[in-house]
Formats: structure tokens, C-alpha cells, sequence
């Protein structure tokens, strides 16, 4: 296995070449924050929130899709980082309409819990209210469009482990939306499986189970990466 | 084919071509003011007078004053006549038999608007017929072509243009020798070449002009290219909103293949190029090379973070070279004339030519083709003819990713870094000239409309920092802003400017910066005084 050696936050590490930065940092120890990043299926580096510095470079670049390099020399939380990150996540509270105290994810939302480490406490930022639906059409499962990040972690799992590719992105700007087929009701979309990994992957409250009330929702993330990994080793074979 | 039978060809356009030819710009502007119209009644008027055994009427590109369409230019005696109607038409011919009065308004071909142009790209634009691939042959076209496939190596034509110091012209000024020297030093047998023709920056229409003036450079430029690396495919990526554009490539892509200069065995060689056109929707995101690559690929057109570079992995993953149309139409005159000849031309930084679209509160509107080096005070007062009945106060270039240059600053010379050196960017050619009337804080607000409403939503500091930008840009107009909320904006001009994903974000603050630097004050006098909300 050839080995790439770099240095995170000043701590040398020595990582399988080819690994991104945010696999060096992980196996570091040193935690850099994401939220469109999810073990199992692949990288868009969509949220921002990862973004490091490297010496010599000028540009930001995030951990989850930049590669290792040899005696790469990556900081992951100067104060530039931080008030960065701080200000994404003001803004992804401010272009929805998250109100945390009635959300199925209150206390298990990853946005949540973001705003919590970064020490976020409230928005500079407009509010911006936008009228966003709620579609429960499918018998299980419901999708509020107020609280989706658009970090687009339904469309990778659904696409990239399932298979089906019920779920993509429409329109953009402000009108950016995750649709179900062909924009269409999530419940008359035949290729949905119904195998709920989109609601194990979605960050916050935004995909959920029915019937789960205020702060009820958990996720079982653990499964969409074993899923995936045992389908690399070959776990399955008929 | 010998090159003997292409000068024969071009030698018999000649022979056939009348010795009086008029021609009538029938690119898009001149056909808004009814060009079509004026053509016609030229040719009634000269079967009217027996002239059609010496004179011929030629529908023409684009001949640059498109400001004063629709034109009209008689050769070999270049008269030029402006803004020309049908009426007059006949008197146009007549004064060609008999030398009498002409009631048209005529123009001025030793204007400066004229004499400082300097034309690689444009050459015969607006002296050729874009819809026949003999008269660009007339012109000399497609010898660089034949010479690059008959006494070049490849890796002598990526030296030439190399050597030519020539960049990118689509706006990032990349050296393309270098751009060419990777993708040909690119592992696999299968590479692609792309023609960006997306052109989605408000106020730009050079791209546009040239595809409709000259498609077969455009053609010939990515032959050379395809050659030079290595290349068997190209696709033209040109957006909907340009069928006069898409009508004449896809005939010079017909007339091409019937020759034998494109398809397989070009010039009966061993070297094969076939080109695709790919229409586009018209999203300003899809010019960004990987979204405009996701777009041909039949996905959404979004952006994906670079590296990887297309030319590592490009189209499906393999290495593709992507140049802007300028940057294609240079090439034929690099293989021709060598790189020597075009890295005379210019400044140190930025050698060769520059077409410009020259727009806004000024005289002379149109399409200009000048040398780097050129000062902005030349192409304003001079070429433009300054503004009419007031004074320049700023000039806009590089579109939504530029920047606001102040009048104080017009002896700035056009280049890559001097441009930069004062805030803004050569960027693909829009240049925008504003009078003391302008306020340039609605100069700023108009930008982030733009790259708001055109944002392609994924990454959240470009699709809601855009958003916060225009609205504290609103609140300042409305007069309801305070100190704080222009460091506000401040702040995300740097926030948005760094964390973005893709470079529409990535600039997206740059109108703003630009305005800020130089024009503070029209934002300051509008701030109230900060209350404290008890
Ligand atoms: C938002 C955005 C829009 C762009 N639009 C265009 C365009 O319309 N035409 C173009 O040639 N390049 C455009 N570019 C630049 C291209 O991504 C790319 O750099 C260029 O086509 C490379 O060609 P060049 O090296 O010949 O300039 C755009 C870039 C961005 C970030
Ligand atoms: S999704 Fe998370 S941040 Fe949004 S309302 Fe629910 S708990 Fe709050
Ligand atoms: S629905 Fe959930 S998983 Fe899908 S994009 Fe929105 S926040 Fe992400
Ligand atoms: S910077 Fe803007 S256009 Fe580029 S990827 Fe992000 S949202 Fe899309
Ligand atoms: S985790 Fe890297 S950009 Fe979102
Ligand atoms: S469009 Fe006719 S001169 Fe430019």
C-alpha cells in the first residue's frame, strides 16, 4: 500500500495514497465538519463546511474531495475557517424555515447539532420564509421541504446504493428543489422501493418516518455504510 | 486533398466572385433593424439596372458598428453606408452605375472605430459570406489547417501556440499552449475537444457575432486543436438562444465534411475529427467548463470541484481540451503566421488581439477587435467616440465576474494584469461604459440579480450568500441600511468570494468589491444612522 505523509493541524500522519484529506483527518483523529459528506456513497462537496487551508495555496479546498498530497501541510480550524463556517450555517438555517422546537429531528438533527459546535446561536442573516410543501403521499415515509439543506445525500443513497434514482434536484437558486420522479408526488413514483435509505441519510428533519412526532426521529446511518461496504467485498453473491 | 487544389478552389471563388461586391451584414443586430429587407431590395435594384453581370449583393457577417446598423460596405471601393433602409437602396445601386448622389447616410472608414482595430479573429468577418465555405477559402481559410496536418508534428503545433503566449480568451486568460500541452500529454486514445460558445454574460455578443460571421474558423481553430492533441471528437456547445449561430455551424459543419476537411482522412490524411453541436438552455452556470461538460453528457448542468481538470478527466472521464470560441479563431493565423509573429502583438503578459463588446452610454456601439496594450481612454474617447452629452464615469469589464474601472483610472492598458491591478478582469469582452448618471450602486444590485437568479443552487455560500448580497445591496438603495449592515455585506463579499464552489460564486462578489473600491461614497451617503432597538 503506498503511503502519503502530510501533516494535519501540525500533527504528521501517514495515509494509504489517494485518500482524501478528510480520510487523513479521520484517521487523525482531527474532526473537520460536514454535512453533504456521507460514508458510503460518493462526494459532491456541495455544503462547504469542510473547506481547509493548505500552505502554499491560496483556495480553500474541501476535505472531502481533495486528495492527499505528499508534505501537504492542511490547517482545518483557523479563525477564517471558523467564521466561514459559522456564517454557512447561518445561512442554511436562514433559507429554510427551521424551527427546531416542532421538528420530528429536534435533537437528532445533524444541522442542529452543527450550529451547536460552531457556536452558532442565532442567524445575521434575513430570514427569508420561503413557502415551501410538505408531501406525505407515500405510505411510509414524508418529505418537508422546509427543513431539506439540499446537501443531497437522499439523491446520492437512493441513486448510488439502491439503485432507483427516485430522487434529483430541480430548478435552481431559490427555487432549488429535491424532487421525487418526475416532479411528482413522492407516493406515485413506482421506482421507489420503499427501502427507507433516503430516510436513514437525510441530515435533518426533512425526511421522515410517519408517525414520528417532535424529536422522535432517529437515523440508523451505521447500516448505509455497511450496505455499502459489504456490496464492495462482495458480502452477497448468488 | 494537395494544397494546390485548395488555393484552385478559392482561385475559382475568385473568378466568380463579381468585381463589385455589396455587402449587407445579415448578422443578428443588422437583421433587427432589417437588414433581410435592405438585402433584398439591393438585389431588385441591381437586376433593375442591368448591373448583375458586375455587381453582386453578398449577405455578409458581422462588420462591427452594429450600433448603426443596418450596414452596408461596397468593395473594392470600401464606402460604407449606415443605418440603411430599403427606400434607399436603390439610390446605393444607382450611385454605383452612374455616380450619382447617394441618399444614405455614409459612414467613415478612417474613424478611429475602424483604423485601431487590429483583426486576427475577425479578419473576414463582415468581407465573407459565412454561408459558403468557398469564400472563406478565398480568404485563405483552411491553409493553416492544411499546413498544420501536412508539415507539423503535433507537438510542434502545441509549440507554436505556446510560443504564441496566447490565453484563453472565455475569461480565466489560461495559457492555452500549456491547456494543449496536458491533454496531449494525457494518458488513453480517446479524447474529446470543446468549442465553449455558451456566452451567458449579460451584455456580450462577441462569440455570438464571430460563430455567425465566420463559423469555419471556428471550425478550422478546433481541427488544429483536435490534431495537436491528439483528438477524434469535438462538440460545439452553443446555447439555444442563438439559431442564427447554430443554422450557419451546422452548415459549415455540412460543407466542411463534403470537402474533406472534416470527418475521416482529413485532407486525405490519416488524421479523422468529426464535430457535435450541443445546444444548451442558455444557463450562465453551463459555461463553467464542468457543468458545461455534465450538460453535454445529458446530466444537470451543475459544477463539480476542480481538480479533477478536464483535461485530466474530461468528457466521461477522458481527457478533453475546452477553449472558448475567440480563443479557437486564433489559432489558424498562430499555425499560419507562427508564434512568433502573434506574440509581437500585444503587451508582455497578454499578447495578440482582444475583441471586445464596446456597450453602454456611448457613441460608436458595436464589436471591436484591438491589440492588448490598447488603454481604455483609446477604446472609449477615441473608437467609442466617448458618451453623448455627458461624461464617462466608469467603464464595466468582465461582466458579472468583473469589476467597475473609474475614469480617473482610463489610462489603464488593457491586459490581463493591469486589469486586474485596478479590480476588474479582461473576462470573455463585455465592456460597458457608463455615464455620470449611472449609479453605481445600481450597477452592483443589477450584477447580483443576475448571478442570484443564475446560481445553480449547490453550494450555499453562491445560492444564499447571493441572495443576502442583493438584498443588503436593496436595503442600502431603499435607504434603510445602516453602517452595519455594508460590513455585513462586506463580510459576505469575502465569504462568498472564497467558500464558493465554482466561479460563478467565486466572482459573483467582484461588482460589488469594484464599486465599493472606487464609488464608497454612493453607499455611505445613503446609510442612516444607527438606532438602538430597545
Ligand atoms: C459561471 C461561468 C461561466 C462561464 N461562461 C463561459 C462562457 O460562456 N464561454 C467561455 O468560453 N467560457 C466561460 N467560462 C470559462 C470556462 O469555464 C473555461 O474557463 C473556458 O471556456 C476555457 O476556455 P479558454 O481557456 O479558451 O478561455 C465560464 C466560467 C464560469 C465560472
Ligand atoms: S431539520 Fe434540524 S435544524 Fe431544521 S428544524 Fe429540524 S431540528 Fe431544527
Ligand atoms: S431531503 Fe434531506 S437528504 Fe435530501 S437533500 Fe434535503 S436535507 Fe439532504
Ligand atoms: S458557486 Fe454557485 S453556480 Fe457554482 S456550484 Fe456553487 S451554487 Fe452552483
Ligand atoms: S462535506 Fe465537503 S463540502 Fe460538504
Ligand atoms: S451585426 Fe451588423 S455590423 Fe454587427
Amino acid at each position: 500500500m503506498p503511503v502519503t505523509t502530510l501533516t494535519i493541524d501540525g500533527t504528521p500522519v501517514a495515509v494509504e495514497t489517494g485518500s482524501t484529506i478528510l480520510e487523513a483527518a479521520q484517521e487523525a483523529g482531527v474532526r473537520i465538519p460536514t454535512l453533504c459528506h456521507l460514508d458510503g456513497v460518493s462526494d459532491v462537496g456541495a455544503c462547504r463546511l469542510c473547506l481547509v487551508e493548505i500552505t502554499g495555496t491560496r483556495k480553500l479546498l474541501p476535505a472531502c474531495v481533495t486528495e492527499v498530497a505528499e508534505e501537504m501541510e492542511v490547517h482545518t480550524n483557523t479563525e477564517k475557517l471558523q467564521e466561514y463556517r459559522r456564517m454557512v450555517v447561518e445561512m442554511l438555517f436562514s433559507e429554510g424555515n427551521h424551527v427546531c422546537a416542532v421538528c420530528v429531528s429536534n435533537g437528532h438533527c445533524e444541522l442542529q447539532n452543527m450550529a451547536v459546535e460552531l457556536g452558532m446561536d442565532h442567524s445575521r442573516f434575513s430570514y427569508r420564509f420561503p413557502q415551501r410543501d410538505v408531501d406525505i403521499s407515500h405510505p411510509q415515509f414524508g418529505i418537508d421541504h422546509n427543513r431539506c439543506i439540499f446537501c443531497t445525500r437522499c439523491v446520492r443513497v437512493c441513486d448510488e446504493l439502491e439503485g432507483a434514482h427516485v430522487w434529483d434536484v430541480a430548478h435552481r437558486c431559490a427555487g432549488l428543489k429535491i424532487v421525487a420522479g418526475l416532479d411528482q408526488p413522492w407516493g406515485d413514483v413506482d421506482a421507489c422501493t420503499s427501502c427507507g435509505k433516503c430516510v436513514d441519510a437525510c441530515p435533518t428533519g426533512a425526511i421522515f418516518r410517519k408517525g414520528s412526532t417532535v424529536a422522535e426521529m432517529t437515523r440508523d446511518r451505521g447500516k448505509l455504510e455497511f450496505l455499502q461496504q459489504a456490496r464492495e467485498k462482495g458480502e452477497w453473491t448468488r | 486533398m494537395e494544397l494546390s487544389e485548395l488555393l484552385e478552389i478559392g482561385q475559382q471563388e475568385r473568378t466568380r466572385q463579381k468585381p463589385i461586391r455589396v455587402h449587407c451584414c445579415t448578422s443578428t443586430g443588422c437583421q433587427a433593424a432589417n437588414s433581410l429587407g435592405v438585402k433584398k431590395k439591393l438585389e431588385t435594384a441591381v437586376n433593375r439596372n442591368g448591373l448583375s453581370d458586375r455587381v453582386e449583393v453578398v449577405g455578409v457577417g458581422c462588420m462591427g458598428c452594429c450600433g448603426r446598423g443596418p450596414l452596408v460596405q461596397i468593395d473594392p471601393e470600401n464606402l460604407v453606408y449606415e443605418e440603411v433602409t430599403p427606400e434607399q437602396a436603390p439610390s446605393i445601386i444607382s450611385g454605383l452605375k452612374d455616380s450619382s448622389v447617394v441618399e444614405a447616410q455614409p459612414g467613415d472608414p478612417e474613424h478611429p472605430f475602424f483604423t485601431k482595430q487590429f483583426k486576427i479573429v475577425r479578419e473576414t468577418s463582415g468581407k465573407i459570406d459565412p454561408e459558403r465555405i468557398e469564400d472563406y477559402i478565398a480568404a485563405g481559410g483552411y491553409q493553416g489547417l492544411h499546413r498544420a496536418i501536412g508539415e507539423f508534428t503535433p507537438s510542434e503545433i502545441v509549440n507554436e501556440v505556446s510560443k504564441s503566449g496566447l490565453r484563453g480568451r472565455g475569461g480565466a486568460g489560461f495559457p492555452t499552449g500549456l491547456k494543449w500541452a496536458t491533454v496531449a500529454k494525457a494518458p488513453g486514445d480517446r479524447k474529446f475537444v470543446i468549442c465553449n460558445a455558451d456566452e451567458g454574460d449579460p451584455g456580450a455578443f462577441m462569440d455570438r457575432s464571430v460563430l455567425e460571421s465566420d463559423p469555419h474558423r471556428v471550425l478550422e481553430g478546433m481541427a488544429i486543436a483536435a490534431y495537436a492533441v491528439g483528438a477524434s471528437e469535438g462538440f460545439i456547445y452553443v446555447r439555444a438562444e442563438y439559431p442564427l449561430a447554430i443554422e450557419r455551424l451546422q452548415k459549415a459543419i455540412k460543407q466542411a465534411k463534403k470537402y474533406g476537411i472534416l470527418g475521416t482522412h482529413i485532407f486525405e490524411s490519416q488524421f479523422d475529427f468529426k464535430i457535435n453541436i450541443r445546444i444548451g438552455a442558455g444557463a450562465f452556470v453551463c459555461g463553467e467548463e464542468t457543468a458545461l461538460m455534465h450538460s453535454i453528457e445529458g446530466k444537470r448542468g451543475n459544477p463539480t470541484p476542480r481538480p479533477p481538470y478536464p483535461a485530466q478527466s474530461g468528457l466521461w472521464g477522458y481527457s478533453t481540451l475546452i477553449n472558448n470560441v475567440e480563443t479557437f479563431c486564433n489559432i489558424p493565423a498562430i499555425v499560419t503566421n507562427g508564434g512568433d509573429w502573434y506574440a509581437s502583438i500585444g503587451t508582455e503578459d497578454s499578447k495578440g488581439t482582444k475583441v471586445f463588446a464596446l456597450t453602454g452610454k456611448i457613441r460608436n456601439n458595436g464589436l471591436i477587435e484591438v491589440p492588448m496594450g490598447i488603454t481604455l481612454r483609446e477604446i472609449v474617447e477615441e473608437m467609442g467616440g466617448g458618451v453623448p452629452g455627458g461624461e464617462v464615469k466608469a467603464v464595466q469589464t468582465g461582466g458579472p465576474s468583473g469589476g467597475c474601472i473609474p475614469a480617473s483610472l482610463l489610462d489603464t492598458p488593457v491586459s490581463y494584469d493591469s486589469l486586474a491591478q485596478v479590480g476588474s478582469i479582461m473576462g470573455s469582452g463585455g465592456m460597458v461604459v457608463m455615464d455620470n448618471q449611472t449609479s453605481m450602486l445600481e450597477v452592483a444590485k443589477f450584477y447580483m440579480e443576475f448571478c442570484r437568479s443564475e446560481s445553480c443552487g449547490k453550494c450555499i455560500p453562491c445560492r444564499s450568500g447571493t441572495v443576502q448580497m442583493y438584498h443588503l445591496l436593496n436595503k442600502i438603495s431603499d435607504g434603510e441600511a445602516t453602517e452595519a449592515d455594508l460590513e455585513k455585506l462586506e463580510q459576505l463579499c469575502e465569504m462568498v468570494k472564497h467558500t464558493s464552489l465554482c466561479g460563478l460564486g467565486q466572482t459573483a462578489p467582484n461588482p460589488v468589491i469594484s464599486t465599493l473600491r472606487y464609488f464608497r461614497h454612493e453607499y455611505s451617503e445613503l446609510l442612516q444612522p444607527e438606532t438602538i432597538n430597545v
